[in-house]
């Protein structure tokens, strides 16, 4: 009988062709290779950040209050003589899992309900429509901060308003990809095949409309960043001392008047760094996860 | 040959084009030449990749980016077009120049009405003045036989049949009495007999307008009907340039012979198709399993009692656009009410009120032109699709009543498998070729261990003919045939006892038809299953199937033995259908139309 491949090596070939295709990918884009450089120094000083931070982010020093970037003290320091440089790095940890969790929580409950909608269609996809729309007729920083007023003001809070806040986008795109996809010739196969609605779903449509949600998370991850030092800017969830880059931004922002920029100006840097990064890796996740790319 | 003028309305003469691709460059054309005068029809024949389309492309100057002709010339009317600028290209076209589609609906605006897209080319290339614009558009559209041209001016293309919209494209085309127009494989995706209209539309415009024509097309028989010249390509290499009657009856080179061979004739049998070099695989590989599966082939008989039997079989469609959904909600609630009322008259019958029967062991086909109902009905009998009255009885179980959505867990779902159209869209893009054909016996057959499943879908491979490094492949690492067996491997896998061919083979190339008919065939003896093929090329039908069931418009027009039928057909719609095919007649070679040279 033929030898088709023991699973081993079957997963061995499959790595190596999936890091081939990354390569690929990335040696196809320069722009794409900058950015996942950008999002692996990122999540590198999320990760690391207390460990490589050369100062305690928390320490204060009056007697070197707010002193101007120099070789000790590359970004200066605060008012409270705390290194500003520190808190940027360390704050990175607070502001991804801010954004990463509610992103995972929108992507999970957008793909349940983007899925049931647009493969059912009918009065689930009518009711589910309309949930949605709801949401989107609110101005969407304002929903999220009546949501953290009526909530508490907490960091958990903070998560699932933006959860909330981005949900529709999730459910919009899984929507209209599973709908286009409902009648495709390999769902009736899958149907002849004996599998369920719902084993039909997650197993054979869901993975097919994953690029698009890639591209959407990616983008959506740089928005929640903003919107989660935006709500912290105007004093909601994340409280001081902890260093987070919209409080940062916003005790910095007093400064500024006086000549002392250099304490908004990098927590303000690091988080249009991190967005930008998040917005230009969109289309290289697209690349990365489509089959049809590989060759 | 003839002593006519001696300049070419368009000539290529060692055309090379190169595509910049991910594995490096691909030479596409390999330094190509032939010649088109004024007045005539220039088949271009080859089957999927020969280059056929490039050459229209490169000429017509609208090669993607990733392509550049690198050597070579195309003189058209004294004018080369080879790196000429685009600003005279986009003169060209249209106006000396200009091409129809493959898909038809596609190449048309889908937001713009088609009278307003015809205007949009008088109004950039002739010197028709706005205020006649409209009249000279809707007299196009009378041109090419749209019925009501006043009205469909102002439809959009989607209101319009695909026979429709070529027609239009046509119009497009003509608007501005080109000397030359390219045809893409106009007619692929319509029927037999729009296919004939169209194409006999263009030959009658385009011989009062005395314009040369280039006929692009995988159809052998559709360039013998409307072409005087015929150019076979491979690869990116013309291997024949003749006319028609001597390429048909004097094939050269090796590579027309088997394209002729496997072209299905009115004529032709399965035992033709064998003849052909890749048809030796398949039957070499018949041997060894079809011993493992020895199911003795059952004569079709009428004494045995049908495996499957259709009664009364009805599917209704609700109209859109007649009412919104409250009333369609109020309708619902009234018939709940009072559930013996007549249904409201808003609804279209897709299937209406058939009853057939298939014997075990039997091939019986289903032909009919687009929107006839074959599908629906074969849709309804593999459970996907709920019938709105009627009974479908498989071994005498209603399997009609059991709704499509459980149908899914019954336990005669394994019984009742298909093979679909398109072999790309019906493989998922995300599974490879394993996990395809390991779908449903995961699924619906019995517990297998990872090694018995391995060892199984590697007989599945070798009884389809399916390399077995092929199956970690991702579909579109596949080429069309091998995907087809993808396909028919998926779908014995589970042994099924019905077998529903969705036109299994209308996306692939004749030669790759030709070896997937064969082992079809193969297996229907070797496993003996039961087979309804649905299709409407009754060429094919006929090498398969024992009985053929004629369908139009929702009802069962004529049935009978499928040679007696395609010999003798009783009804005009049959005789129409079978009239329609295109094929090569010796005798019946398009008239000359003008001074032809070789």
């Amino acid at each position: 009988m033929t030898v088709v491949g023991t699973p081993q090596q079957r997963s061995e070939t499959a790595l190596a062709a999936w890091s081939r295709h990354f390569r690929y990918v990335v040696s196809e884009n320069p722009v794409t290779l900058f950015a996942f450089a950008l999002f692996i120094l990122l999540v590198l000083l999320a990760i690391l950040g207390p460990a490589v931070a050369p100062y305690d982010p928390l320490a204060s020093d009056t007697r070197n209050a707010l002193q101007a970037p120099s070789l000790a003290h590359w970004f200066g320091t605060d008012n409270l003589g705390r290194d500003v440089f520190s808190r940027v790095i360390v704050a990175t940890r607070l502001d991804f899992i801010i954004a990463g969790s509610a992103v995972a929580l929108s992507f999970v409950l957008g793909s349940v309900l983007g899925c049931v909608s647009g493969y059912y269609g009918g009065w689930a996809d009518r009711i589910i429509g309309r949930f949605v729309d709801t949401i989107m007729a609110f101005p969407l920083f304002v929903l999220a901060m009546g949501i953290v007023a009526a909530l508490g003001n907490t960091v958990e809070n903070i998560v699932y308003a933006t959860a909330i806040i981005n949900l529709p986008f999730y459910t919009r795109v899984a929507r209209a990809e599973v709908n286009v996809r409902r009648r495709a010739g390999f769902v009736d196969a899958a149907k002849l095949a004996g599998n369920s609605d719902i084993r039909l779903l997650a197993c054979h449509l869901y993975p097919n409309i994953l690029p698009p949600m890639m591209v959407q998370i990616s983008l959506n991850l740089g928005w929640a960043i903003l919107n989660a030092a935006g709500l912290s800017f105007i004093g909601l969830g994340v409280r001081p001392p902890a260093p987070e880059w919209g409080i940062m931004v916003a005790e910095g922002a007093t400064f500024i008047v006086s000549g002392e920029w250099w304490l908004a100006l990098f927590p303000g840097a690091a988080l249009m760094l991190a967005v930008f990064c998040f917005n230009l890796l969109g289309d290289g996740l697209r690349d990365l996860i489509d089959p049809q790319r590989r060759t | 040959m003839n002593d006519g003028p001696a300049i070419p309305l368009l000539a290529i003469r060692d055309l090379t084009v190169e595509f910049k691709t991910r594995g490096g460059v691909v030479e596409a054309l390999h330094g190509i030449g032939f010649d088109v005068y004024k007045g005539e029809t220039v088949g271009v024949v080859g089957e999927s990749g020969s280059g056929k389309s490039v050459t229209a492309y490169t000429v017509m100057g609208i090669l993607d980016r990733a392509g550049r002709a690198t050597k070579g010339s195309a003189v058209f009317g004294g004018f080369e077009m080879i790196g000429a600028r685009e600003s005279d290209l986009r003169e060209l076209r249209g106006r000396e120049a200009s091409m129809i589609f493959q898909s038809p609906r596609t190449a048309l605006n889908p937001i713009r009405t088609v009278g307003k897209q015809i205007e949009d080319v008088l109004l950039q290339h002739t010197t028709v003045r706005r205020a006649e614009v409209r009249e000279k558009a809707i007299d196009l559209l009378r041109q090419v036989r749209i019925l009501r041209p006043e009205a469909r001016y102002h439809a959009y293309p989607f209101e319009l049949s695909g026979g429709m919209c070529q027609r239009v494209m046509i119009a497009i085309a003509l608007a501005c009495e080109p000397a030359l127009l390219i045809a893409d494989e106009p007619t692929t995706g319509l029927d037999v007999t729009t296919q004939k209209a169209t194409m006999d539309l263009v030959q009658e415009l385009a011989s009062a307008r005395n314009m040369a024509a280039i006929l692009i097309t995988h159809d052998l028989g559709l360039a013998a009907r409307y072409c005087q010249r015929i150019v076979v390509m491979q690869n990116g290499d013309i291997v024949e340039a003749a006319p028609t009657a001597q390429l048909f009856l004097n094939p050269q080179h090796a590579y027309t012979k088997k394209l002729i061979k496997a072209t299905p004739r009115p004529d032709s049998q399965l035992a033709d198709l064998s003849e052909l070099p890749e048809a030796a695989e398949v039957l070499a590989a018949a041997r060894p399993v079809a011993a493992m599966a020895p199911v003795p082939v059952s004569v079709p008989g009428v004494d045995s009692p049908p495996l499957l039997e259709v009664r009364d079989l009805v599917k209704e469609y609700p109209l859109h656009g007649q009412g919104n959904g409250q009333s369609a909600l109020l309708g619902r609630a009234m018939r709940l009410l009072r559930p013996n009322a007549t249904p409201p008259p808003a609804s279209f019958r897709a299937v209406d009120g058939i009853s057939f029967s298939v014997h075990a062991g039997e091939s019986v086909g289903l032909v009919g032109e687009s929107g006839c109902g074959k599908s629906t009905t074969s849709s309804m009998v593999t459970r996907l699709l709920d019938p709105t009255a009627g009974t479908i009885l498989f071994d005498g179980i209603d399997i009609g009543a059991i709704p499509a959505g459980r149908f899914a867990r019954h336990p005669l779902r394994a019984a009742i498998q298909m093979v679909f159209q398109d072999p790309t869209e019906s493989l998922n893009p995300r599974f490879s070729a394993f996990d395809a054909i390991a779908e449903p016996l995961r699924r619906l057959g019995p517990a297998l261990d990872r090694a018995a499943l391995a060892a199984r879908i590697g007989e599945l491979a070798e009884q389809v003919g399916l390399p077995p490094h092929l199956l970690t492949r991702f579909p579109h690492q596949l080429s069309g045939g091998q995907k087809a067996r993808v396909g028919i491997a998926r779908a014995i896998a589970l042994r099924p006892k019905l077998l529903i061919l969705d036109e299994p083979t209308s996306a692939l190339d004749v030669s790759v038809q030709a070896v997937v008919l064969l082992l079809l065939d193969r297996l229907r003896r070797e496993m003996g299953m039961t087979y309804m093929f649905v299709s409407h090329d009754l060429n094919v039908v006929r090498l398969l199937c024992d009985r053929v069931i004629v369908m139009n418009e929702g009802r069962i027009v004529e049935t009978g033995p499928s040679a007696e039928l395609l010999a003798n057909p009783k009804e005009d719609y049959t005789r129409t259908l079978i009239e329609a095919i295109p094929h090569f007649e010796p005798g019946a070679a398009p008239a000359q139309r003008a001074v032809v040279s070789a």
